[in-house]
């Protein structure tokens, strides 16, 4: 095996790109090979991370003790919106864009994405949005401070920053809904012989589903955003959240959540298709409930189009609206917990080996549960109506997103990590991460529940003495919990240079495409068209998988 | 130019680019559809002060934009021959339809022009200076008019562009009846945007 073919799509293509590094670097700029693409969405996503980690870094300095401490309040009042839109739309969404960018070809046994050049444009938009989110602190009178979701009225009078971060977000939309359209065409037009609906993964299934909720949520964020913006430029015409102008402020509310609670599960579902690979992989078992799997993502998908007003109890809108939204709301914890319990059932029985992913994918399951939960709290009406805009929302998202989406990111990149690039990561050092990162989560966040319960609001520069304990706590805690992460990103590099080196089959019980073709794959994926050998996903007695093996009531 | 991706054994029954674009309408749809809602919520919430769309543009207004609906949905039927000529592979009529097809939306972009001229500077001065009193009705059906006709109207003019592209691979030979789809393709689009200006014009102008 030449050198080339061992470092399969990280080989250089040119000869010019061999000899030297900038040619090198300008053929990975320019590549419409999705699995070079995906990789560039997930080292953006990680820089973005850390850049959003310490920006929540500098809040919890800030809350460590009560008073004002080392920043000013306007300067504070920026930070949760910067921190929630660098994690939310350049962290969390790029990176499964990515992921999903060099796993999905290769799953369904295509050579690339459909439109490559437009998967390449879409992810170079991303870089120029962030640039432009970030210089807001560079304008007079700096980011904006409303917050992530820019409410008018305050997000009309807000200065030019805020400009800046609704032309971000609107390229942000504008990059995502095109790596949809891309995903879709992708996986309804470009499977493999046998490769039907009913037999891809389920990693794949989770990105269609979450496209089609991009397609669907993510323009009418934009509507709202061109609104807002309509409103801020031309003051005198446009009127459409302005009350004495004859507009309606909590219409701004229910476009955005229109999108926004759709977004959440653009943010957790590509993660529960990624743990549906890792625990059947390392549980030497199938999944359990294939099919209800895919279809309780599907409804999750449907329900979460219904729930919006659910951030919205407290704008006075109707009892009976509310009572509805309450109800849908609640409604979703039933698919979510047939993927629970599948997940359980998948292990049951199995022959578990705890590896990494497997570390978090557990982990997840532990503590999205507890997010879950506490996200059955606050659909209620009475309870949210106490329980609006206080930490109690802080540590739900926090549970739901770091103990969700962030677990599940880390469970997929422990796992693809030896198929993008051909090594092994240092296990004991990604365990350590595991536990480090599990323990702090818990001690960042958990202790934030209570904080809400006794009051504590969101989003304030001071507070009152008595939380102060509880807010060491939590600041404590954060501090650790991104430390840690650093540890992580050394072992990935590490790995580059010392890690073992990994075989086309890396956990040797992967049952998917991508796990038949070698570490790193070749430039084209596969040499030739693959063939998938369909898979009997029922659990029959006489065919398809075992459940238990059941005694025999004869004997 | 980057190899066209083919599609694959488990597939659909038509090209990429079709999903693509359909799935891309999709998205567009939602954006015009998160502009009505607003207009929805603007104008039937109670005590809006909405004004009656026939006096506030008159009967001439009215007439003039049914008869520009009537130009662009002209325009629709004879995207229909481009491609229709196409596939037969009669090249020079094809080219001549796409032409009839452009100017018809050159055409509606034309009278939109002419019509908000008109709208901002007689109907709605305080939306130039500041001074000036706003209308007696809620200024929103103004904004929300500009709003929506403008961002149609955004629509139609990349539809134009997007048609002389086609035009010129036409006159150009690049495209034939072998790649017609890709005619087909643009005329989805084409179709759709005036779909959604029989909407808008249902919305805005007639009820």
């Amino acid at each position: 095996m030449s050198q080339s073919d061992a470092m399969g799509f990280l080989s250089p293509l040119t000869e010019k790109a061999e000899n030297s590094w900038f040619w090198y670097i300008k053929e990975w700029v320019c590549s419409t090979d999705a699995k070079r693409i995906g990789l560039m969405y997930i080292i953006f996503g990680i820089l973005m991370g850390v850049i959003g980690g310490v920006l929540s870094i500098l809040i919890r300095i800030e809350l460590f003790s009560a008073g004002a401490d080392i920043m000013s309040e306007t300067f504070y009042a920026t930070l949760p919106g910067m921190h929630a839109t660098l994690m939310i739309f350049f962290f969390v969404i790029p990176i499964f864009t990515g992921v999903g960018n060099f796993v999905v070809p290769i799953q369904i046994g295509a050579p690339d994405m459909a439109f490559p050049r437009l998967n390449l444009a879409g992810f170079w938009i991303l870089p120029a949005a962030a640039a432009m989110a970030l210089s807001a602190y560079l304008v007079p009178k700096g980011a904006p401070g409303f917050g992530w979701t820019g409410y008018p009225p305050l997000s009309v009078q807000a200065s030019l920053g805020a400009d800046l971060w609704i032309a971000a977000i609107i390229l942000v939309g504008t990059s995502s809904t095109m790596a949809a359209v891309n995903f879709l065409s992708t996986v309804f037009n470009m499977r493999c012989k046998n490769m039907t609906l009913f037999q891809m993964p389920l990693f794949t299934w989770s990105l269609v589903v979450t496209s089609f909720l991009i397609l669907a949520s993510t323009p009418v964020l934009t509507s709202a955003m061109m609104m807002l913006e309509l409103q801020r430029t031309f003051p005198a015409a446009f009127h459409f959240f302005d009350p004495q102008g004859g507009g309606d402020p909590i219409l701004y509310q229910h476009l955005f959540w229109f999108y926004s609670h759709p977004a959440v599960y653009i943010m957790i579902l590509p993660g529960f298709g990624l743990i549906s690979e890792v625990i059947p992989t390392f549980s030497r078992k199938p999944i359990f409930g294939y099919a209800v799997m895919a279809w309780s993502m599907i409804a999750i998908a449907v329900l979460g189009f219904v729930v919006w007003a659910h951030h919205m109890f407290t704008t006075g809108i109707a009892l009976r609206v509310r009572m509805a939204f309450m109800l849908l709301t609640m409604l979703i914890a039933v698919p979510t917990g047939i993927k629970i319990f599948s997940w359980l059932a998948t292990m049951w029985g199995g022959s578990l080996s705890f590896k990494t992913p497997m570390l978090f994918a557990v982990g997840f399951i532990a503590m999205f549960t507890i997010g879950g939960l506490s996200g059955v709290v606050l659909a209620s009406v009475p309870v949210d109506i106490q329980l609006h805009d206080t930490y109690y929302v802080v540590a739900h998202i926090h549970y739901v997103l770091v103990a969700g989406s962030v677990m599940t990111i880390w469970a997929g990149i422990y796992y693809w990590w030896p198929k993008m690039t051909g090594r092994f990561y240092h296990e004991g050092l990604g365990k350590f991460h595991f536990w480090v990162t599990t323990i702090f989560i818990n001690v960042t966040f958990f202790i934030q529940h209570y904080l809400g319960m006794q009051g504590m609001p969101r989003r304030y520069f001071d507070y009152d003495p008595q939380f102060e304990w509880a807010n060491a706590i939590s600041s404590l805690g954060s501090f650790a919990l991104f430390s840690v992460q650093f540890v992580a990103l050394g072992n990935l590099v590490w790995s580059l240079y010392a890690g073992r080196q990994a075989e086309a089959n890396a956990w040797e019980d992967g049952e998917t495409l991508e796990w038949d073709i070698s570490s790193p794959p070749p430039h084209h994926n596969f040499p030739e068209p693959p063939v998938w050998e369909p898979v009997d996903r029922s659990h029959d007695e006489e065919e398809g998988h075992e459940l238990q093996p059941q005694p025999s009531p004869a004997e | 130019m980057a190899a066209q991706v083919e599609a694959g054994a488990e597939n659909l029954g038509v090209e990429n680019g079709k999903i693509g674009m359909w799935t891309f309408l999709v998205m567009d749809a939602m954006t015009f559809a998160g502009f009505l809602a607003g207009y929805a919520r603007l104008r039937w919430s109670p005590g809006s002060g909405w004004p009656m769309p026939y006096e506030t543009f008159g009967v001439i207004g009215i007439q003039l934009t049914a008869f520009n609906t009537f130009v662009l949905i002209c325009s629709s039927v004879s995207m229909v021959h481009v491609l229709a000529e196409t596939m037969k592979g009669n090249l020079k009529r094809a080219e001549n339809w796409m032409l009839a097809t452009i100017f018809g939306g050159l055409f509606f972009l034309g009278v939109q022009g002419y019509e908000w001229t008109h709208l901002i500077m007689d109907k709605w001065p305080h939306m130039l200076s500041a001074g000036a009193a706003p209308p007696a009705y809620n200024s929103n059906f103004a904004s929300t008019f500009l709003n929506l006709t403008g961002f149609h109207g955004a629509h139609v003019a990349v539809g134009v562009m997007y048609n002389v592209i086609m035009y010129l691979g036409l006159r150009r030979g690049k495209i034939d009846q072998d790649n017609a789809s890709l005619i087909e393709i643009a005329g989805l689009y084409w179709h759709f945007v005036d779909l959604i200006w029989i909407l808008v014009f249902t919305f805005v102008y007639l009820i």
